[in-house]
C-alpha cells in the first residue's frame, strides 16, 4: 500500500479538545443518572489495628441515609481483591474490600454508608463509632524483615511476600577479576501518583436485564470487567465498564480497586445506580503509591572503566496488600539494570516486603526510573572513583550501533540504539568542553557549579504477550459505514494521550478519508472488542500497529471488491488518496463508493462476504527500546538557561 | 437559606444549606459540570470560576457567599459558539491532555489576562502557580496562554 502523509507527523489540532476546553466532556463524576445514591467510604485512621466493635446505629437512623455496610456484609459476598502478577512462591493475602476483623494500613475501606447525598453520607460516617485495638505498625521496609518485627499477615509468619532473582553471567568471577568494585545505598521514596482526576464508580445494576454497567476513572475497562464480574459472581457479558474521559492516570488507575467492585454490589443490593467519587485525602492514601525501594548497588570496573558486572541487592516495598500487578513493579527494574551499557554479568537479588502502608504499583515508568537512577547513580560514583569524566565512562561502555539488537544480561533484546549519537548532541547543545571550563573556573573562585549527565533506555510498548499477566496484545477493528465514515474501536484505553486524534490521523493517511470522518471509540467494553488498555508506553506502538494491521486487511477486502468491480485483476490495482486506481481502462473507485458497494452487496463477487470491516489482534514480538540524553549545568545562582540538553529518541 | 445565583447570564434560585459549597451548586444545582473538583482544599484551581469577573476558587467558596453574585464558568466562555482566545490558545499550542485542569486553568489564565493583558513567561508561570497540572509539565500550557495574549491584542487593536 501506498499513501500520502497528509495527517502522519503534521501538527493537527486534537479531536479531542474541543469538548474539553469548553467544559463539555464526561468524566464520571458528570455523569448524573436519576436517583443515583451516593456512597462515603469510611476508612482505617490506623497503620495496625484490631476492630474490636463498629457501632452502626446512629449512622443507621441518620437522616438520608439508606444502607451501611461492614466486613461482616460483604464476607463470602465480594471477592477478594485481585493480584495478577505471578512469581514463584509468592504470598499472596485475601485483601477483601471492607476490612474484617483488622486495619493494616492507614485509608483501609471499614465501612460503606450510602445515603441520599453525599452530604448526609458523610454526616453518617461522622457518627460511626469503632473501637480499635491498635498493635505494632511496621512502615520501614527494611525494618519488616527484622527478626523481631511484627508480622503483618500472621497466616504467613513473616512479612516476606518473595524473594526474586534476576541476571544472567557470571558475576562472582566478575566481582573478582575487578579493580575496583564500587557501591551505593540507595532509596527509592514512596510517592502518592495524584492524577487530577481522582477515582470514581458509578455503578448502575438492573435487575431485569440482569446487567451491570460500571462508568470508572480506569486506564483498564476491559480488564476490570474481567476482575470485576469475578469478585461479583456474575457473568463477563453481564458487565458493561465504561472508562469515560478519565483524568489522568500515570499507572495509578491501571488496577482494580476494592470500590469498584463494592459499588458494583451495592448496587446489585440496592437495585439504584450508586456512586462514589474519592476526594483528594483517600487518594493519597487509597489509591496506589508508587517506587519505595531501598538497596545497594555494587558495580565491579576494570582501572580502565569497563564495566564487569553489576550487582542490586534490594528491599522492594509492596505495602499492606497486593494489587494488581504490585510484585511485578520491581522484576522491571530487574529487567532494566544493565541500562544503556555493556555490562557482561547483571545480579539481582529483590525482597517483596510487606509494611503498613498503602499498597505500591505502577507509577509513572513503574519499576524502570527506579533502574535508571540507580545505574546512572553508580556510574557517577564509578567515574568519580576512576577520575574519570562521566562522559567518557559512559561512551567506554555504550554497545556501538553495529552492536544491535544487543542482548543485555537481564535477557533483553534491545532492538536499536545509537546511544552515542544522542549523547554527543546532547554535549554540543550544551557547549560540554565549555561548561567544564567554566566549572574549573567557579571552583578556583570557590563556586560550585554541578554538572549533571545521565544517559537512559527504556522498556515500552508493552509488550509481548508472555510478559504481562493478562496478555500483552492490543486490538482494533475498523468498520467502514455505507456512507463512507470510518468507525475505530480501539482497545486501548487513552486518558490524555490523544489518540482519538493519533488513530484518526493513521487512519486519514492508511484510508485516503478526511480526518473529521473518523471516529474513534474506546473505553466500552460493550461497544469495543476485548483490549488490554493503555500504560507502559502501548497505546501508539501496540493499539496504533494493531489499527494499521486491521486496516490493511479492510484495504485487501475492498481490493477484491474493486477488481470485481472495474472488471479487473487485484494485482493492477493500486490503492492512492482513498481511490483504486491503475484499471486498463483507466476506471477508478474511491473508498467510499467500496463501502457503499459493499453494503448494498448488489454487485459483489460470489465468495464475497457483505460489510466493510475487519478487526486485528496485534501480538508485539519484543519491546521497544526508546533512548536518550540529559545534561544539565547548574550554578548556585539558578539553572544556567540555555546550557541543558534533552535529546529523546523514542 | 434561599439564595440567587446568576450562572453565565442565566439566574439560579434555591433553597441551600448554609454549609453547600459553591462548587456543588454549581455543578450539582445548576447541572455545569465543566467546573471540576480535584482537592476540595483550595490547592489545585481546577474549580477555578469568575465572580463577579474575578477568578476564584469555588470549592473554598460557601454558595451563600455567592448569593447575588455574577458566575462565570468555563461553559459560560464561548461566545455563541466561538471559541474564546485562551480557548483557542489552549488548542492550538497543545495546552492540554487529559483535560482535567484544563478549565480551572483557562479561567485562572482569564483572570491574568484581565489584569495583565501581555504577560511574560514568569508572569504567566506566576500568575497560574494556583493551578496543578499533572500531564502537561505547564510549558505548552504557558505557550497557549502567550498565544491567547496576541491573539487577544491583535483583536483589540482591529476593535479599536
Ligand atoms: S478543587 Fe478547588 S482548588 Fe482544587
Ligand atoms: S491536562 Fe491532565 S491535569 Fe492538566
Amino acid at each position: 500500500m501506498s499513501f500520502l502523509a497528509k495527517y502522519i507527523g503534521q501538527k493537527v489540532r486534537r479531536t479531542e479538545d474541543p469538548r474539553l476546553i469548553q467544559g463539555i466532556g464526561h468524566y464520571v463524576d458528570d455523569i448524573k443518572l436519576a436517583d443515583t445514591l451516593h456512597v462515603v467510604i469510611l476508612r482505617s485512621t490506623h497503620a495496625h489495628a484490631k476492630i474490636n466493635s463498629i457501632d452502626l446505629e446512629a449512622a443507621k437512623s441518620s437522616p438520608g441515609v439508606v444502607a451501611v455496610y461492614t466486613g461482616k456484609d460483604v464476607e463470602g459476598r465480594v471477592g477478594f481483591v485481585p493480584c495478577a502478577a505471578a512469581l514463584p512462591d509468592l504470598k499472596v493475602p485475601k485483601y477483601p474490600v471492607l476490612a474484617q476483623g483488622k486495619v493494616i494500613f492507614v485509608g483501609q475501606p471499614v465501612a460503606a454508608i450510602v445515603a441520599t447525598d453525599k452530604y448526609k453520607a458523610r454526616d453518617a460516617a461522622d457518627l460511626i463509632d469503632i473501637d480499635y485495638d491498635p498493635l505494632d505498625v511496621v512502615t520501614d521496609p527494611e525494618a519488616a524483615v527484622q527478626a523481631d518485627s511484627s508480622v503483618i499477615h500472621e497466616e504467613f509468619g513473616t512479612n516476606i511476600a518473595f524473594h526474586h532473582s534476576a541476571g544472567t553471567g557470571d558475576i562472582e568471577a566478575a566481582f573478582k577479576q575487578a579493580d575496583r568494585i564500587v557501591s551505593e545505598k540507595l532509596y527509592h521514596q514512596r510517592l502518592a501518583p495524584v492524577a487530577l482526576e481522582p477515582r470514581g464508580v458509578l455503578a448502575h445494576y438492573l435487575p431485569g436485564e440482569q446487567q451491570m454497567t460500571l462508568w470508572s476513572s480506569t486506564q483498564i475497562p476491559h480488564l476490570m470487567r474481567t476482575q470485576v464480574a469475578l469478585m461479583l459472581g456474575i457473568n463477563e457479558n453481564r458487565l458493561r465498564v465504561i472508562a469515560p474521559e478519565v483524568g489522568g492516570g500515570f499507572g495509578s488507575k491501571l488496577n482494580v480497586y476494592a470500590e469498584e467492585a463494592l459499588l458494583g454490589w451495592i448496587s446489585m443490593q440496592l437495585k439504584k445506580p450508586v456512586k462514589w467519587i474519592e476526594s483528594r485525602r483517600e487518594n493519597m492514601t487509597s489509591t496506589i503509591h508508587g517506587r519505595s525501594q531501598s538497596g545497594t548497588v555494587e558495580m565491579a570496573v576494570k582501572n580502565d572503566g569497563t564495566l564487569l558486572g553489576l550487582k542490586y541487592q534490594v528491599i522492594a516495598d509492596m505495602g499492606a496488600y497486593l494489587q494488581l500487578l504490585t510484585p511485578a513493579i520491581p522484576t522491571l527494574t530487574g529487567l532494566m539494570l544493565s541500562g544503556c551499557y555493556k555490562i557482561p554479568a547483571i545480579s539481582m537479588q529483590c525482597t517483596g516486603v510487606f509494611t503498613n502502608r498503602m499498597s505500591t504499583d505502577a507509577y509513572r515508568g513503574a519499576g524502570r526510573p527506579e533502574a535508571t537512577y540507580l545505574v546512572e547513580r553508580i556510574m557517577d560514583c564509578v567515574a568519580l572513583e576512576l577520575k574519570m569524566d562521566p562522559v567518557e565512562l559512559r561512551r567506554k561502555n555504550f554497545p556501538k550501533p553495529e552492536e544491535f539488537p544487543f542482548a543485555t544480561a537481564t535477557g533483553l533484546f534491545y532492538d536499536s540504539g545509537d546511544y552515542e549519537k544522542s549523547l554527543a548532541r546532547a554535549l554540543e547543545m550544551s557547549d560540554y568542553q565549555k561548561l567544564r571550563a567554566e566549572q574549573s573556573e567557579a571552583r578556583k573562585q570557590g563556586r560550585y557549579l554541578g554538572i549533571g549527565v545521565s544517559t537512559y533506555v527504556e522498556i515500552c510498548a508493552m509488550g509481548p504477550s508472555i510478559a504481562l499477566p493478562a496478555g500483552g496484545w492490543e486490538s482494533a477493528t475498523v468498520r467502514v459505514e455505507p456512507t463512507g465514515k470510518v468507525t475505530v474501536m480501539t482497545g486501548i484505553s487513552p486518558h490524555g494521550q490523544g489518540e482519538e486524534t493519533s488513530f484518526a490521523q493513521i487512519v486519514g493517511d492508511m484510508l485516503g478519508v478526511d480526518m473529521d470522518d473518523v471516529l474513534v471509540i474506546h473505553g466500552d467494553t460493550s461497544i469495543v472488542q476485548y483490549g488490554i488498555g493503555t500504560f507502559g508506553s502501548r497505546g501508539l506502538a501496540v493499539g496504533g500497529a494493531a489499527l494499521a494491521c486491521a486496516l490493511d486487511k479492510v484495504v485487501a477486502k475492498a481490493r477484491k471488491l474493486a477488481a470485481h468491480i472495474l472488471q479487473t485483476d487485484e494485482s493492477s490495482l493500486t490503492f492512492e488518496n482513498g481511490r483504486f486506481v491503475g484499471a486498463p481502462n483507466d476506471s477508478s473507485i474511491t473508498i467510499q463508493e467500496i463501502a457503499q458497494a459493499a453494503h448494498t452487496a448488489h454487485n459483489i463477487p460470489p465468495d464475497f462476504e457483505p460489510g466493510l470491516v475487519a478487526t486485528h489482534f496485534f501480538e508485539p514480538k519484543n519491546f521497544t527500546f526508546p533512548f536518550g540524553s540529559h545534561l544539565r549545568g547548574r550554578g548556585r545562582q539558578g539553572d544556567r538557561r540555555g546550557q541543558g540538553a534533552s535529546i529523546y529518541r523514542r | 437559606m434561599r439564595i440567587s445565583i446568576s450562572i453565565n447570564g442565566v439566574k439560579h434560585d434555591a433553597d441551600v444549606e448554609p454549609r453547600l459549597l459553591l462548587v456543588h451548586f454549581i455543578r450539582d444545582l445548576a447541572g455545569l459540570t465543566g467546573t471540576h473538583i480535584g482537592c476540595e482544599t483550595s490547592i489545585c484551581g481546577a474549580c477555578t470560576v469568575l465572580m463577579d469577573g474575578k477568578p476564584v476558587k469555588c470549592c473554598a467558596i460557601l454558595a451563600v457567599q455567592a448569593d447575588g453574585s455574577e458566575i462565570t464558568t468555563i461553559e459560560g466562555l464561548a461566545d455563541e459558539g466561538r471559541l474564546h482566545p485562551i480557548q483557542e490558545g489552549f488548542w492550538e499550542c497543545h495546552g492540554l491532555q487529559c483535560g482535567y485542569c484544563t478549565p480551572g486553568m483557562i479561567m485562572s489564565a482569564y483572570g491574568l489576562l484581565q489584569e495583565n493583558p501581555d504577560p511574560t513567561e514568569d508572569e504567566i508561570r506566576h500568575g497560574l502557580e494556583g493551578n496543578l497540572c499533572r500531564c502537561t509539565g505547564y510549558q505548552h500550557i504557558v505557550d497557549a496562554v502567550r498565544h491567547a495574549s496576541r491573539q487577544m491584542a491583535a483583536k483589540a487593536v482591529k476593535a479599536g
